[in-house]
């Protein structure tokens, strides 16, 4: 096992909540994100997973730094980055790239495409000399699979898919060595998440990148990942490899999260045992007691109420070794199966259609 | 049959020309129902929808062609005041975006009594006990004192129980839901659906549900129609679609979704792009994408072929994709 | 750190895919009208977009078009621009060179003549004093238009930097700014013109130009600090601030780019505005006084004899209405082709 290149310790980020209009008063603070921990190991892809305002977008945004943590360590390479300024900060920056979720909002409609690519380097000088600079962007289109004749196009030009990819190709620039995505398909259609998922894939091959990859579309994060944490407002609640998690969870909250997602097979209609889970999740100015989804749990006891349980491999557990001993913030886990097993077994089957023109 | 939708063509005009948007859709839905209508964003599938229920925009759309025969009238040749009467209490819609298809500025209880007060003539009084009724029947915690509360001070998947109790208020013979979970949660996705199914059932509906999530599509339609550049390419019961699918367009989008249950290698990604709609192709719509394409597929447009009782598919080659 | 290889790399077996039927330009910016799906019609769904120019593929031949092109094409296809801009044109060549179309000084009256009707060589008639309306008229674009140009040139300058800066810094200064445009909207334009212009002894446009910034920048800066916060949360501020950039570089490349919009359409709506309070200014005697030549000062002159030489206030009235319609059609066209959205 390879050593952590990104290793995120209690990282908390609250925003205070203020009244007034000239003279503010703290009446609160929404906890985004409160307490999390993680590490991303070098060529390895962390998919996070979490429903809206669960604090992975704002997790994302720590670990490129357009948030300053509230409290925590995020170490780079064993560097805590977090009160890095100046020029240690620009080269942190240089290895930590981010892809946006929206490909339309997240490209600057006043500027050409070859701008857009080539800003990493007028930015970061040191890294391409300026009479290189355009040969490289049409690289990076060619790496993304655009056509580089479009380098002088403008962003409307081009449709959602393809506006991801040259947001790719701006991460990609500066040869990062992690890539944070933040819902990077969760925009586009379902044939061209396809495509930019294979992508993202092939890239990482390509140039030994790390991914954390923060999406809701449970499927999608397993296809990538090879490990998964789950997010529950603020917190990491159980964390492991992606079989791990995904065939022998312990959480109830993942769980319940996995046995909600559909399936597109009308005959796990019938066989299929749902958790619907009561309510909706709590306000994060207002966070729970003690354990913050017993309030949604069917496994809620007393204890719950009282004890704040820990990110660990649980009790019952830890002597064996199997995959339900990962790591799982619940005083009462067990091991449940939701997805059910052996519906279209792996097999040439899968391959129908793939034959090609 | 409760809705019949026959040979439904509708077109925008653009400042760059005329978008064909649906060319020839006919889908039929049965009380009791539900038909998923399937197709990406820009296959005619919310524009046929709209059509159906008279809220589309004219201009720049326009029907150029077809019949939409409810309870055996063509609503198309109905006067807009006939129209208006059976939209709502006859049919109703659900739409994507709750926060927005609510007033934020009356209070939910006084949106939904409004329904009551409009259509049944009602008073206002017993219009706000209907409307505490209806959310409780929507399971909406603590109706009675939230129904003088804000849209705003409901999460998003109360609103869509508030949009959907509206929907419902005068028991319509036809909901049409647009993506009515799409801008939800997983979680609340499943609560939402869930209830929706089982009103439906309650009330005998009719449901179309318009999609684009495979996922949602097999938990709880019965019959589906896929959708493609403003045409229905196949149409099959839900079982079938999903074991054998007759058209290669079907086929590239279920092979396409990773599945939870298998972790895959390389997605399978339909390659090219979707037509334009002011300029699509010549005989099959599909057929620059499509993997079997021959060249008959270029020039005649396929028909809807019958596979067997209640299947169709718009491919030269059904068989072949069949029983590929 | 592997280097990414110039010669194309392996590919996804459909990576290669023959141009389809279409162009995304037509369909990414096409603003149907016809609500979501149609745009997204047209601009979803892709492919590799690796062969340039296939049989009937995208190719080079189709130009790079920029926002600014594509707002400056849809401008010219608008007969209200058209209009609109020619009078403008008009008005800048005469106020530029006001003796191209007259022949005498606005100044050389003839009391023997006054409040005479149209003649050879005088069209509009004669003023109360005698002078010759059409000369006046023609001369009184010049104080008009300058005070307009140089009045809004000023407002904009200040409001947007100011308003800009509040908006992107926020905190503080932007609070304490915020209030300072609140006091200012609370002051009554005409009456501030006339308590503060009264004391004003030189018979320059300065003066005048001088009230209408003091007044006028809060009204753009808050435009423009409402257009920046909007820009502001955009993700591709956040890319830029991702990778580095200063804040100098995100406020000139990524902001100021997509926020200055609002503030040209709004100044060229305030241009008319100020051209007509600098006549309102005149009418009331404490903007420009004789003998310098306003359409003001002539209306005010002229309304006396209103019953006896209508034309004497007409022409200059009619000159002024025309002017700020000309302008305002301006800044509407304008909104409309940087905007299509709002149509």
């Amino acid at each position: 096992m390879t050593e952590p290149i990104l290793e995120v310790s209690g990282l908390v980020k609250h925003y205070p909540l203020t009244q007034g209009i000239l003279f503010k008063k703290q009446v609160g603070s929404v906890k985004a994100v409160d307490g999390v921990d993680f590490a991303l190991r070098r060529g390895e892809t962390l998919g996070i997973v979490g429903e809206s305002g669960c604090g992975k977008s704002t997790v994302a945004k720590m670990l490129v730094n357009l948030e300053r943590p509230t409290e925590g360590r995020i170490r780079y390479k064993g560097e805590d980055i977090t009160k890095l300024s100046g020029k240690a900060l620009r080269t942190v920056r240089r290895n930590i790239q981010m892809v946006f979720q929206d490909p339309y909002t997240s490209l600057n409609p006043r500027m050409t495409v070859g701008d857009i690519i080539g800003e990493p380097f007028e930015i970061h000088p040191e890294v391409a000399p300026k009479g290189d600079r355009r040969a490289r962007v049409r690289e990076l289109l060619d790496v993304v699979g655009l056509n580089p004749e479009y380098i002088n196009r403008y962003p409307h030009q081009f449709s959602g898919g393809q506006r991801q990819r040259i947001g790719i190709a701006r991460g990609l620039a500066l040869r990062p060595e992690v890539i944070v995505a933040d819902e990077p398909v969760s925009a586009l259609d379902v044939s061209v998440q396809a495509q930019v998922i294979n992508l993202l894939d092939r890239l990482q091959a390509e140039f030994e990148l790390s991914y954390l990859f923060i999406a809701h579309d449970l499927s999608i994060v397993r296809h990538i990942s090879d490990r998964v944490g789950v997010m529950y407002l603020g917190r990491i609640v159980e964390i492991g490899r992606d079989a791990e998690i995904y065939d022998h969870p312990t959480h109830p909250y993942t769980q319940a999260l996995l046995s909600a997602v559909p399936v597109p097979d009308p005959e796990a209609r019938e066989q299929r045992d749902r958790i619907i889970l009561a309510g909706d999740v709590p306000s994060p100015t207002n966070i729970p007691s003690g354990c913050r989804f017993r309030t949604r749990c069917w496994k809620a006891q007393e204890r719950c109420t009282r004890e704040v349980p820990l990110l660990a491999v649980p009790e019952e557990f830890r002597r064996v070794s199997g995959p339900a001993a990962h790591d799982s913030a619940c005083h009462f886990a067990e091991e449940k199966r939701v997805v059910p097993p052996g519906q279209r077994p792996p097999g040439p089957t899968d391959d129908l259609g793939k034959e090609g023109p | 049959m409760l809705l019949e939708v026959r040979d439904l063509q509708v077109e925008f005009r653009t400042r760059d020309g005329i978008a064909k948007a649906v060319n020839g859709v006919s889908y039929a839905v049965d009380a009791g129902e539900t038909l998923a209508v399937l197709g990406e964003s820009g296959s005619g599938k919310s524009v046929t929808a709209q059509a159906v229920m008279g809220i589309l925009d004219i201009p720049p759309g326009r029907i150029t062609g077809g019949e939409i025969l409810f309870q055996g009238r063509d609503l198309l040749k109905l006067k807009e005041d006939e129209r208006r009467k059976v939209r709502g209490a006859e049919m109703a819609m659900i739409f994507q975006d709750a926060l927005s298809s609510l007033n934020p500025v009356l209070s939910v209880g006084d949106q939904l009594g409004e329904m009551f007060v409009v259509h049944r003539g009602m008073s206002r009084k017993d219009a706000r006990t209907k409307a505490v009724e209806l959310m409780d029947h929507v399971r909406i915690p603590a109706a009675r004192e939230r129904v003088k509360d804000y849209p705003h001070q409901f999460s998003g998947g109360m609103r869509q129980r508030i949009m959907i109790a509206m929907a419902l208020a005068l028991e319509p013979a036809l909901i049409i839901a647009d993506e009515p979970t799409t801008a939800l949660d997983v979680t609340v996705q499943a609560q939402v659906m869930d209830l929706l199914a089982e009103l439906q059932r309650e009330y005998h509906m009719g449901l179309i549900l318009i999609t684009h999530d495979l996922g949602v599509v097999a938990d709880v339609a019965d019959r589906i129609a896929v959708m493609y550049a403003g045409r229905i390419v196949e149409s099959a019961p839900v079982h079938d679609i999903y074991k054998a699918p007759a058209h290669p367009y079907t086929r590239g989008l279920l092979d396409s979704i990773p599945r939870l249950d298998q972790k895959g290698q390389e997605l399978y990604a339909i390659k090219g792009l979707p037509p334009n709609l002011m300029n699509i192709p010549p005989g099959c719509a599909f057929n620059p994408r499509c993997p079997m394409a021959q060249d008959v597929c270029r020039t005649d447009v396929p028909p809807l072929y019958e596979v067997s009782g209640e299947r169709r598919s718009a491919c030269h080659f059904w068989r072949e994709c069949l029983h590929d | 750190m592997p280097e990414p290889t110039p010669e194309p790399e392996p590919r996804l077996p459909d990576a290669h895919v023959p141009g389809p039927a279409r162009t995304p330009q037509e369909g990414a910016i096409a603003d149907t009208g016809a609500g979501g799906t149609m745009d997204l019609a047209t601009a979803e769904g892709e492919s590799l977009e690796k062969t340039p120019g296939g049989p009937l593929g995208t190719g080079p031949a189709e130009k790079p078009r920029s926002l600014w092109s594509d707002a400056w094409r849809d401008l010219r296809r608008n007969p209200v621009f058209i209009v609109s801009g020619l009078i403008i044109l008009f008005l800048v060549f005469i106020s530029l060179w006001p003796g191209a179309i007259t022949w005498m000084s606005p100044l050389k009256c003839d009391l023997a003549k006054a409040q005479e009707g149209s003649q050879p060589g005088h069209p509009f008639g004669f003023d109360g004093q005698g002078c010759d309306v059409y000369t006046r008229t023609v001369y009184g674009a010049r104080t008009s238009v300058s005070v307009g140009v140089c009045a809004t040139l000023g407002v904009a300058l200040l409001g947007s930097v100011l308003g800009g800066l509040a908006g992107f810094f926020g905190g503080a200064g932007d609070s304490v700014l915020s209030r300072i445009t609140d006091i200012f909207f609370a002051i009554p334009v005409v009456l501030g013109g006339l308590v503060l212009l009264s004391v004003v002894t030189s018979n320059t446009i300065w003066p005048v130009i001088g009230f209408m910034v003091l007044l006028g920048w809060p009204q753009i800066s808050r435009i423009a600090r409402g257009s920046v916060i909007t820009a502001k949360q955009n993700d591709y501020v956040q890319a830029a601030r991702a990778l580095g950039a200063s804040n100098s570089r995100i406020l000139l490349r990524h902001i100021a780019p997509n926020a200055v919009a609002p503030v040209i359409v709004v100044a060229t709506i305030a241009l008319g505005t100020y051209i007509s309070l600098e006549a309102t200014l005149s009418y009331l005697g404490v903007g420009l006084k004789p003998p310098r030549v306003s359409w003001g000062i002539d209306i005010s002159a002229a309304s006396p004899y209103i019953r006896n030489a209508p034309h004497a206030l007409l022409w200059p009235s009619g000159a002024l209405a025309v002017t700020v319609l000309a302008f305002i059609m301006l800044g509407d066209a304008v909104r409309d082709a940087l905007d299509p959205k709002l149509r």
